[in-house]
């Protein structure tokens, strides 16, 4: 009787029902600008070979990422590059066997993101300050 | 594999609303059901109960409902103290022992489902063959090559305190089933439960087959599938810390090789 019933029982709900917490929502945040930086790097690349290509193919790199959307990238990949570096900080403190404690787990989460938001900023503005554009 | 969404089978339904009882403090549950007899998908029941006459934790309401208003309602249950880890299940968005977690720690209607990504028997109650079945492949018992002495095997007081945030594991599943890592590979990442076991018997100064035990561990999926993600740690009704055994089984790893 039990085999009869084990091919059609339901999965039990997962996703769609756990409380969304800031340290889950933390390590998937990791995976995501880990991802991300792939593509970052690919664009960082193609800037590097179009300057050994030609000074015309350079300058048409350099429009891109002149335009406020290649800025938006640019802004994008520092802050996806701060956070999985922070990210990284935090996976090798736990690799050492430290930092479990639940009040530090969270403490941890939060200086995470916030550190990243904040160097991120601090990086364009230190920019804006030594160039005087974006 | 990743499977985000539910199997179509699974999808829950909007379920029945039971008669509320006429006066009293009533406060509002949600349920999950599901019969494997009626050939229905799963849906989510309302139950009223009157808090007056009720005890103060979830467990106390489900037996008040299973009592006075849907004898149907299957949810296993043993000890409700906390020991035997039975009525674990997910409360509120995260996973607990309905016995220990008190009804007025629950803002709004009470949601209560099976442990997640689990087979469902039948309403609260999960299939667990393959988290017992994990738990039987790290072999949870003192392996030795000694000769067994005339009396017990001695520990130091020292060695003994080791176990100490290990020991107390009841096996009830909610750190397992709260991890995103076992919900995708449960076939294969034994899952923070069992790791923490493993790593009871490898540090037990009286275990003799630390090699061994660490061989079986050295793969991608079965160990190295925890990432840190702590809804383990978290969802733990008897505090303890699974990430942090896993950790230092990492470690262990690491030093066999120095």
């Amino acid at each position: 009787m039990a085999e009869t019933h084990t091919a059609k029982r339901p999965l039990s709900p997962h996703l769609q029902i756990y409380r969304p917490m800031l340290t889950m929502m933390m390590s998937i945040m990791h995976r995501i600008t880990g991802s991300a930086l792939y593509f970052g790097i690919i664009l960082l690349v193609w800037w590097l070979t179009a300057a050994a290509i030609s000074a015309d193919y350079f300058a048409i790199m350099q429009a891109f990422f002149g335009h406020w959307f290649g800025k938006l990238v640019l802004f994008g990949f520092t802050w996806a590059l701060l956070h999985h570096m922070l990210g990284g900080l935090r996976h090798l403190l736990w690799d050492t066997g430290h930092g479990f404690k639940l009040s530090t787990i969270e403490w941890l989460a939060r200086l995470n993101l916030a550190s990243s938001i904040i160097l991120t900023l601090v990086l364009w503005l230190g920019v804006y300050w030594v160039r005087g554009t974006l | 594999m990743v499977a985000f969404s539910l199997p179509q089978n699974s999808k829950v339904d909007a379920g029945k609303i039971w008669p509320a009882p006429h006066k009293g403090e009533l406060r509002e549950f949600r349920i999950y059901r599901w019969s494997p007899d009626d050939h229905h998908n799963p849906r989510l029941d309302t139950y009223y109960v009157d808090l007056r006459s009720c005890g103060p934790m979830v467990l106390d309401a489900l037996i008040k409902i299973k009592n006075e208003q849907d004898a149907t309602l299957t949810f296993r249950r043993s000890c409700r103290e906390g020991i035997c880890g039975s009525c674990a299940m997910n409360i509120d968005g995260t996973n607990t022992l309905a016995c220990v977690k008190a009804i007025e720690d629950v803002k709004g209607p009470v949601k209560i489902y099976p442990l997640p990504h689990m087979p469902v028997v039948k309403d609260l109650v999960p299939d667990m063959t393959n988290f017992y079945a994990q738990h039987r492949s790290i072999e949870p018992w003192l392996k030795t090559t000694t000769p067994t002495p005339e009396a017990e095997w001695k520990q130091s007081r020292p060695d003994r305190a080791k176990l100490d945030g290990l020991y107390e594991c009841i096996l009830c599943a909610c750190c397992s089933t709260s991890c995103p890592s076992y919900w995708w590979n449960g076939e294969r990442y034994l899952g923070p439960a069992v790791l923490l076991q493993a790593y009871r018997w490898l540090i037990d100064s009286r275990d003799e087959a630390t090699g061994e035990r660490l061989d079986n561990l050295e793969d991608p999926f079965r160990l190295y599938r925890c990432h840190t993600i702590m809804n383990c740690a978290k969802a733990c009704p008897k505090h303890l810390n699974p990430a942090k055994a896993i950790a230092e089984l990492k470690k262990m790893m690491i030093e066999r090789r120095l």
